[in-house]
């Protein structure tokens, strides 16, 4: 498989949605495809809570020290494979300080409640520490020469956009030193579609399309960054049926009949909803849509992951209208 | 003389009712349709949203922002004596409003209005929009005009994080290390540890002196009024655990909501807080197994593709649907004695009075 036109060239992929449209799905779905196209992946979640190692079949949460979700030759994967860790603002502190020789104040920045107004007085510092290890990791993944892709799982769509502003806002706010230098590292990478691009993920529903919409604006305008086709998630595989089902052909009693087209009804109005919210994205949003589809299961599993990332890459394989 | 569900007694017991529930499910629509009811009861109800949808805002005139209840109209009109009221909670307008009723004196609300640090706590700091959700429902509380008021709590990835907003915001203003530098006549710079000035020695390497400078300025214009803070999260707290105020817990049947939701309701149950009703929204709906006659089509659908795909629908329907029921059982033995209601994922979305109507209707169906 060509590796996706999704993340090449960039080393680093940001996947950021509202709360709920499945961000989590979508980025291990990105991050599958990507290691069966040969690439090692390293998944970095953000918020320190996740749903992700049960979509590569394992049960244990994310830790700060790298997990490995599949490895090469797993699950019909080539030689890529993929990883995963948290990096939450505390970590990513702890981390900023010791490189620093300042790792003894860490703990004490801490418990005093220090670093709670340093983090108000400096807004954007925690986004940017976070993103600042994020750019030490890619660029340590661009030294070592081998292919390999950081999907970052971003925080939910409003703060997605602070998240990833903040370093152009600190930027202007000109804080001195060492901070300043960091969040220009950070401006560069993500203002650099050769390095970093972001996905957004949504849902074909009424309130994720409009945020996705602002979402995908505000992020082009106020952190420059260059964006993947947007992913909409949980599209219902569209199904025509007839108006009505012969009752006695099948030995149906009328009540069974009737929950038959029931369900059916309702099936056809949730899809046509749809199909009404994935025509007003396209009008709002000027961006190419993947559609992934909706797997009618409660819980998703590895099979899951591998069927949606198996679909992404079908799309994005699709030659380009 | 019409059944009564158990939500209608809670509305009718309760001065508060606070839904609380994971990001995502739901939970200002169901905010809104509880007041809604409350107004239909004949009772004065406000609903205080946090970050309402656009167009369910707009159903509920609070698109623009509006700090203060607004009267909703609704039709069919509240029973006698009620009435629907909405706000939008303003974090950064509600924490002004606080600063400039408890100031000792003008110039003491304006030295924190401008202070940078300020200006930044609320858009900024964990928790300071759920301190102010508590303070605003503190006020509406004490102003004695409604009859009940329900409170959509903020979109957090853990739920918790509501319970424990007021500590978090009490902790940062009680900030030990900028207050000892705060009054150089009492304590005098120099007299700090020698471990603190090196903190912040460290700090003003880091991000510079002005943070510092800036965080001593808020804390010396903050002086005095922390007790006021504390004695009122003091009250909220009281009145959070007091049987005058409800809590309802709402999530969707997914493993991760519902997960997040047991964890909450354990936490309440562990206070003296209680859960009344447990809330489960968006449903798959059921419309049963597969008739006997029709299992055939789904491994050989070549005769009649159509019913075929009828089929299919069926009992995908049914997969996800006895899955959703799962877990929502599950999150039943976990909470015995709580009252499970459940709202079935409509055909369409909810985002005007109309929907509001469904919703109330699906909520406060007897039995």
């Amino acid at each position: 498989m060509d590796p996706p036109r999704f993340s090449a060239p960039s080393r680093v992929l940001i996947v950021a949605g509202k709360g709920g449209v499945g961000k989590t799905t979508v980025s291990a779905a990105i991050a599958y495809l990507g290691a069966a196209s040969g690439l090692d992946v390293l998944i970095v979640e953000v918020e320190g809570k996740s749903g992700l190692p049960e979509l590569f079949g394992h049960a244990d949460s994310l830790a700060y020290e790298e997990a490995v979700l599949l490895e090469a030759g797993e699950a019909g994967i080539g030689s890529g494979s993929v990883r995963a860790r948290t990096l939450t603002p505390d970590d990513a502190l702890v981390e900023y300080l010791d490189d620093r020789g300042l790792g003894k104040i860490s703990r004490r920045l801490r418990t005093t409640g220090t670093l709670d107004v340093i983090a108000t007085a400096v807004p954007g510092i925690k986004d940017i520490l976070v993103l600042g290890k994020v750019k030490q990791l890619e660029v340590a993944a661009a030294a070592s020469g081998s292919p390999g892709l950081i999907v970052v799982d971003a925080p939910a769509a409003g703060h997605a956009v602070t998240f990833l502003s903040s370093a152009y806002g600190l930027v202007e706010a000109a804080a001195v030193g060492p901070i300043r230098s960091q969040a220009l590292e950070v401006s560069e990478m993500l203002s650099d579609p050769e390095r970093c691009q972001v996905t957004v993920v949504t849902l074909p529903e009424e309130t994720p399309v409009n945020e996705a919409a602002d979402t995908a604006f505000n992020l082009e305008d106020r952190a420059s960054v260059k964006l993947t086709p947007i992913v909409v998630n949980g599209v219902w595989p569209r199904i025509t049926v007839p108006g009505r089902l012969e009752a006695e052909q099948y030995g149906l009693s009328q009540e069974e009949a009737t929950r038959i087209e029931s369900a059916v009804e309702f099936r056809l109005a949730r899809q046509d909803l749809q199909a009404e919210q994935l025509s007003r994205l396209a009008s709002l949003l000027p961006l190419e849509q993947v559609r992934l589809p909706y797997l009618f299961s409660v819980d998703l599993d590895l099979e899951a992951t591998r069927t949606l990332a198996l679909e992404l890459g079908r799309q994005l394989e699709r030659p380009q209208p | 003389m019409t059944e009564r569900s158990t939500l209608d007694d809670l509305l009718l017991r309760r001065e508060v009712v606070i839904c609380a529930g994971p990001g995502g499910v739901g939970k200002t629509t169901c905010a809104a349709a509880i007041a809604l009811h409350g107004a239909r009861l004949g009772l004065r109800s406000c609903v205080v949203t946090i970050d309402p949808a656009k167009r369910l805002g707009d159903a509920l005139g609070v698109a623009s922002l509006t700090n203060e209840p607004h009267r909703v109209e609704i039709d069919p009109p509240a029973a006698p004596g009620g009435g629907l009221w909405a706000l939008m909670l303003d974090t950064k307008s509600t924490f002004d409003e606080v600063v400039t009723r408890y100031s000792a004196s003008p110039e003491q609300a304006q030295a924190i209005l401008s202070n940078r640090l300020y200006r930044n706590i609320s858009g900024v700091l964990g928790g300071t929009q759920e301190y102010m959700a508590m303070e605003k429902l503190y006020a509406l509380h004490s102003s004695g005009l409604y009859d009940v008021i329900v409170v959509d709590t903020p979109p957090t990835r853990h739920a918790l994080d509501f319970v424990d907003a007021p500590g978090r915001l009490m902790r940062f203003l009680d900030n030990r290390v900028f207050r000892l530098l705060m009054s150089p006549t009492r304590v005098g710079l120099r007299a700090i540890g020698a471990a603190t000035n090196l903190l912040l020695r460290a700090v003003s390497k880091v991000v510079g002196g002005a943070v510092v400078n800036d965080a001593v300025a808020f804390f010396t214009a903050f002086e005095g009024m922390e007790q006021g803070f504390r004695d009122r999260a003091a009250k909220v707290s009281a009145l959070l655990s007091d049987p005058r105020t409800g809590f309802v817990v709402i999530t969707t049947p997914r493993r991760e909501a519902v997960n997040e939701a047991i964890f909450f309701a354990d936490r309440l149950s562990g206070s003296s807080d209680r859960v009344d009703a447990l809330i489960a929204n968006r449903m798959f709906p059921s419309f049963g197994a597969l008739p006997p006659a029709m299992t055939g089509v789904l491994t050989d659908d070549t005769k009649d593709p159509d019913v075929g795909s009828a089929a299919r629908i069926l009992t995908d329907f049914e997969k996800i649907s006895s899955k959703e029921e799962n877990h929502i059982s599950e999150l039943a033995k976990r909470l015995p004695g709580t009252t499970i209601v459940r709202v079935p994922f409509l055909s369409a979305d909810v985002h005007d009075l109309g929907g509001l109507d469904e919703i109330q209707r699906l909520l406060f169906a007897p039995g």
